[in-house]
C-alpha cells in the first residue's frame, strides 16, 4: 500500500507521466532525449531556485526573494566579469557567498525578530532588485571565454540529445537536496519546524540554527540559479527573472509538498518543474497557442493540488477521529 | 511498590502573575516508584506548579529539590537532562514525522552525517518493545492513536529523563481501553522506580492508579493523603473545599416557580462531548449545573447556545420546537451566554466597556442597521448605572477594569438584548468576594424578573443560594437532578461521589 506521505508525490508523477503520453499522441516528435534534454536545460535555474524554495516551504516558511536575487546574480556576474575583469570562477564565488549571505540575514531576522516570512522576504526582493538596479540598468552581455568554454560542455545522451551542464547541475542539486532532506538531521529539523514549531522547539530542535540555515540554503540555491541564468542567457540584466519566486512557489505546490509545510518531498519540486516546462514545450510544438495558455493550465493545475491537499488531511483527520471515538 | 526515596521536593514553591498569587508556598514531594496524583479544579494551580518545576516558569520563591540536591532548570529542555521528563494532554510530538524520528530527533544514529534510519529503526523498535508496542516504526506518528502517541511520548521523555515523568491529563482524549493500556505503562514505569506526577479530573482513575493525591485550589496546597483508606466524599471535598457537616441552606428566596417548563430540552446530546440529556427550566427559574471539572458542564451549555450542534433530541420554547443551530439562532431566540473564560471568549479588551455592552444587542440587529451612537450612550450609561459597573467613564477600554466589573459588562451586554434565558458559566469565578456577592443579588433579580437561568458553578455553597434546582454532571452526563431539600452543597457533593465510585466499580 502506498502511504498517505507520497500519495500527492505519485499524484504528481501520475500527471506528469499522462500529460507527456498526451503530447505524445499528439506530436510524435516529443518522444526524444532533444526535448528531455532541452526541458531540463531551459528550467534548469527554475529547478534549482525551487529546490531551496522546497525546504523552505518545507519548513512552514516562504522566500519572496528568489527571483530578485537570481536577477541580481546576474547583473552582479555581467558587472565584476565584464567591467571589472575579474575571472568568473572568482565572481561565482561571491556571487554565492553574498546570496548564501543575504538569506542567512533574512533567515535571522525571521527568527530572532519574530517576523513573518512573507514580510521579511518581501522587503528582500525589493531590496535585492533595486541594488541590481543600482548595478547597472542596461542589459550587459558576457563574453568571457571561459562562459563559452561552460556551455560547450554537454552529456550527450542516445537518441541525440544534449544535457548540457546546467541541466546537470540542476539534477545534481535534486539528488543532493533529497539527500539533505530525508538522511540528515538538519533535514529532519525542517520537517520538524514545518510540523508543529513549538513541539519542535520544546522537543529540543535548534530552531534558530535551522531556521537561518533554510533562507541561507535557499539564498544559496537562488545565487546558484543567478549563475546558471547567467550561463543560460550570457547577459546580466536587472529586470531578468520578475516573477521566477511564483513559479518556484506553484512548482513545489504541484510537486505535492504542503503550502503549510511539514510534508512534501524535494523530488516532487523537479517533477512540478517539468510540468510546466511540459506545458511550455508543447506550445512551442503547437506553434498556435498563447504562450499565456501555461499560465491558465499552472493555474488550474494549482487550485487542483491544493484541492488534493486538502482531501487528503480531511481524510487523514476522519481517520484519525475513527480511531478515537472508537468504542472500547 | 513506592519506597521511602524521596525523588523530587518542592518546598514553598511561589509564583505570581501580575500581583496574582497562582502559587503561594506550596510544598510537594514525590517518592520513587510512586504515582503521585495532582488534583485541583481550574486555575488551582496544577500547570503553574509543573511549569515551576520543569523551568517553564522562574519561580518567585521557594527551592526544588531532585533526590536531595537542589536544581534550578532554566527550561523544558534543561529539566529533561537533569531528569524531568514532561507528557502533555496535547501530546507534543511531531505528527508529520515517523514514530522513529520522533523517539530519536536530535540524537539520530549518523555516518558521515547521514542518518543510518535502519539503526534509528531498529532502536525505536527495541525501546517500544520495552512498552509492548509493537508497530511501524517508520510510518508517520499522525496515522496512529492518540494512545498510541501518547506512549511514544511516554517513551521518549522516559529515555531522555529517566528520574521523573510528569503526565499531564495523559487520559482526557482517550476511551476506556486505550486508558487501560496507558496504565499498564504508568505501572511499568513505577516498578522501575521511576517517580510519576500524574494530572487528572478523573477521580475514578486516581483510585486507580495513584499512591498519593495532593490537592491545590486557589494556589494554596490543601493537603497530600496516601490513596489507601482515603474515602471519595473526602477527596471531593477537599477539591471544592466545602467541609461535610450538613449546613443548612440558606435560601434568601428562590421557591420553585410553578407552571410549565418555558424551555425545554429533550434528548439532546453530542457523541464525544455530553450524553444526551433532558432539561427544563421554567420562567423565573434559576437551575443550577454542578460537577466537577471535565465532567460535561460547559459542553452542555455549548450545546445548548447553539456553538456544537446536538446530534439528535429536539428543542422547545413555550411548546413550540426550535432549531438551535448556531449561536446566532440561539440569540435570536433570546437565548444569551456568559462564557467561563470571559479574557478568551467573552470581552474584547481593546473595545471601550460601551461597545462590549452592545455588541450582542449590534450583532442581532444586524450590520446594516447600526445601532445611533445616543441609543449607545443610554445603554451603557444605564448598564453601568443598574449593574453598578466601576469604571471612570464608558470609553474606558474593558481591560483595565477588574474581573468583577469585566463579567457585569458582559452580564449587561446580554440583558441589553432582552434575553428570555441567560446561561452564566461560572459567573463568580476569579473575581474579588465583595463582587461575588453582588453578581448573585443580580442572579436573584433576574429571576425574580421573570427571566430563566442556568447557571453553572463550582461555587457549591453559591449555587444553593439562588438555584431552585440542580442538575449534577459526571463523567459527560447528567447523573442526578436535586430539587427542594435535597440542595445542599453535600448533597452535590454525595451525588458527585456516588457516581464516580459507581463508574469505578
Amino acid at each position: 500500500m502506498i502511504r498517505a506521505k507520497y500519495l500527492p508525490l505519485m499524484t504528481t508523477l501520475v500527471v506528469f507521466v499522462l500529460a507527456y503520453a498526451i503530447c505524445i499522441a499528439q506530436f510524435p516528435a516529443m518522444w526524444s532525449t532533444r526535448v528531455v534534454a532541452n526541458l531540463l536545460t531551459d528550467n534548469a535555474f527554475l529547478g534549482i531556485a525551487a529546490v531551496g524554495m522546497t525546504f523552505v516551504i518545507l519548513s512552514g516558511g516562504i522566500d519572496l526573494s528568489i527571483g530578485s536575487v537570481i536577477g541580481f546574480t546576474g547583473v552582479f556576474l555581467a558587472v565584476v566579469i565584464e567591467r571589472a575583469g575579474i575571472h568568473p570562477a572568482v565572481a561565482f564565488v561571491l556571487a554565492l557567498v553574498i546570496a548564501t549571505g543575504f538569506g542567512g540575514v533574512m533567515g535571522a531576522i525571521i527568527h530572532y525578530l519574530k517576523m513573518p516570512a512573507f514580510i521579511v522576504t518581501l522587503a528582500g526582493m525589493f531590496f535585492a532588485r533595486g541594488m541590481a538596479f543600482v548595478l547597472s540598468t542596461d542589459s550587459v552581455p558576457i563574453s568571457h571565454p571561459f562562459y563559452g568554454e561552460l556551455q560547450s560542455l554537454y552529456f550527450k545522451l542516445p537518441g541525440g540529445g544534449r544535457l548540457r551542464l546546467i541541466g546537470l547541475v540542476m539534477l545534481l542539486v535534486v539528488l543532493i537536496g533529497t539527500i539533505v532532506a530525508q538522511r540528515t538531521r538538519f533535514g529532519t529539523n525542517v520537517y520538524a519546524l514545518g510540523g508543529n514549531l513549538q513541539s519542535a522547539e520544546l522537543m529540543g530542535v535548534p530552531v534558530a540554527r535551522t531556521t537561518i540555515g533554510i533562507y541561507a540554503l535557499s539564498g544559496f540555491l537562488a545565487g546558484l540559479a543567478g549563475i546558471v541564468f547567467s550561463l543560460y542567457t550570457s547577459a546580466g540584466y536587472s529586470l531578468a527573472a520578475v516573477g521566477v519566486e511564483l513559479d518556484a512557489i506553484a512548482a513545489v505546490v504541484i510537486g505535492g509538498t504542503l503550502l503549510t509545510g511539514g510534508a512534501g518531498f524535494v523530488a516532487g519540486t523537479l517533477i512540478g518543474v517539468l510540468i510546466q516546462g511540459l506545458i511550455q514545450t508543447y506550445i512551442v510544438f503547437d506553434g498556435s497557442l498563447s504562450s499565456w495558455w501555461t499560465k491558465i493550465v499552472i493555474g488550474l493545475l494549482l487550485f487542483a493540488f491544493i484541492a488534493l491537499q486538502r482531501a487528503i488531511l480531511w481524510l487523514s483527520e476522519h481517520r484519525a477521529g475513527a480511531l478515537r471515538t472508537r468504542p472500547a | 511498590m513506592a519506597s521511602d526515596v524521596v525523588r523530587l521536593r518542592v518546598q514553598g514553591a511561589s509564583k505570581s502573575f501580575l500581583g496574582i498569587r497562582a502559587l503561594d508556598r506550596v510544598d510537594f514531594s514525590l517518592r520513587a516508584g510512586e504515582v503521585h496524583a495532582l488534583l485541583g479544579e481550574n486555575g488551582a494551580g496544577k500547570s503553574t506548579l509543573i511549569k515551576v518545576i520543569t523551568g517553564a516558569y522562574r519561580r518567585d520563591g521557594g527551592e526544588i529539590l531532585l533526590d536531595g540536591a537542589a536544581i534550578d532548570p532554566q527550561g523544558v529542555t534543561d529539566a529533561q537532562a537533569l531528569g524531568i521528563g514532561t507528557v502533555y494532554q496535547e501530546v507534543n510530538l511531531l505528527p508529520n514525522l515517523s514514530v522513529a524520528e520522533n523517539l530519536f530527533i536530535g540524537r539520530e544514529p549518523t555516518r558521515f552525517g547521514l542518518t543510518r534510519t535502519g539503526e534509528m529503526r531498529r532502536r525505536a523498535r527495541a525501546l517500544l518493545g520495552q512498552y509492548g508496542l509493537a508497530i511501524d516504526v517508520g510510518a508517520p506518528l499522525s496515522s496512529f492513536s492518540v494512545a498510541v502517541q501518547q506512549i511514544v511520548a511516554i517513551a521518549r521523555a522516559v529515555d531522555l529523563s529517566g528520574k521523573v515523568l510528569i503526565l499531564d491529563e495523559p487520559t482526557a482524549s482517550l476511551d476506556a481501553h486505550e486508558v487501560d493500556t496507558l496504565f499498564e505503562v504508568v505501572l511499568q514505569l513505577k516498578a522501575r522506580g521511576l517517580g510519576i506526577v500524574f494530572i487528572t479530573h478523573f477521580l475514578d482513575q486516581v483510585f486507580r492508579i495513584a499512591d498519593s493525591v495532593t490537592v491545590l485550589r486557589n494556589g494554596r496546597l490543601v493537603g497530600s493523603r496516601p490513596v489507601a483508606g482515603l474515602e471519595r466524599i473526602e477527596l471531593v471535598s477537599m477539591m471544592l473545599g466545602r467541609e461535610l457537616q450538613d449546613e443548612e441552606r440558606a435560601r434568601s428566596g428562590g421557591a420553585t416557580p410553578e407552571g410549565a417548563a418555558a424551555i425545554r430540552f429533550t434528548g439532546y446530546g453530542k457523541r464525544g462531548s455530553v450524553a444526551p440529556f433532558d432539561l427544563s427550566v421554567r420562567r423565573g427559574e434559576v437551575v443550577g449545573m454542578a460537577g466537577l471539572l471535565g465532567s460535561g458542564r460547559t459542553e452542555t451549555a455549548r450545546l445548548i447556545f447553539g456553538i456544537d450542534t446536538s446530534d439528535g433530541g429536539q428543542a422547545e420554547i413555550d411548546g413550540t420546537p426550535v432549531t438551535l443551530g448556531s449561536p446566532a439562532q440561539a440569540i435570536a431566540h433570546g437565548f444569551g451566554f456568559c462564557p467561563e473564560d470571559r479574557k478568551v471568549d467573552g470581552i474584547v479588551g481593546d473595545l471601550s466597556v460601551r461597545e462590549n455592552i452592545v455588541l450582542a444587542l449590534q450583532a442581532r440587529r444586524g450590520w446594516a442597521r447600526p445601532l445611533p451612537r445616543r441609543a449607545q450612550d443610554e445603554l451603557a450609561a444605564r448598564y453601568i448605572e443598574a449593574l453598578d459597573i466601576r469604571t471612570s467613564d464608558a470609553e474606558k477600554p474593558i481591560k483595565f477594569l477588574s474581573g468583577g466589573n469585566q463579567q457585569k459588562a458582559l452580564l449587561a451586554r446580554w440583558l441589553a438584548t432582552d434575553p428570555r434565558f441567560l446561561i452564566l458559566d461560572e459567573p463568580t469565578r476569579g473575581i474579588d468576594v465583595g463582587a461575588h456577592a453582588e453578581i448573585i443579588r443580580l442572579i436573584e433579580r433576574l429571576c425574580a424578573d421573570g427571566m430563566s437561568l442556568l447557571v453553572i458553578s463550582s461555587e457549591l455553597e453559591e449555587l444553593v443560594v439562588y438555584a431552585s434546582r440542580v442538575v449534577v454532571l459526571s463523567d459527560r452526563a447528567h447523573v442526578a437532578e436535586l430539587t427542594g431539600e435535597a440542595v445542599t452543597p453535600s448533597g452535590i457533593m454525595q451525588a458527585i461521589a456516588a457516581h464516580e465510585k459507581a463508574a469505578a466499580a
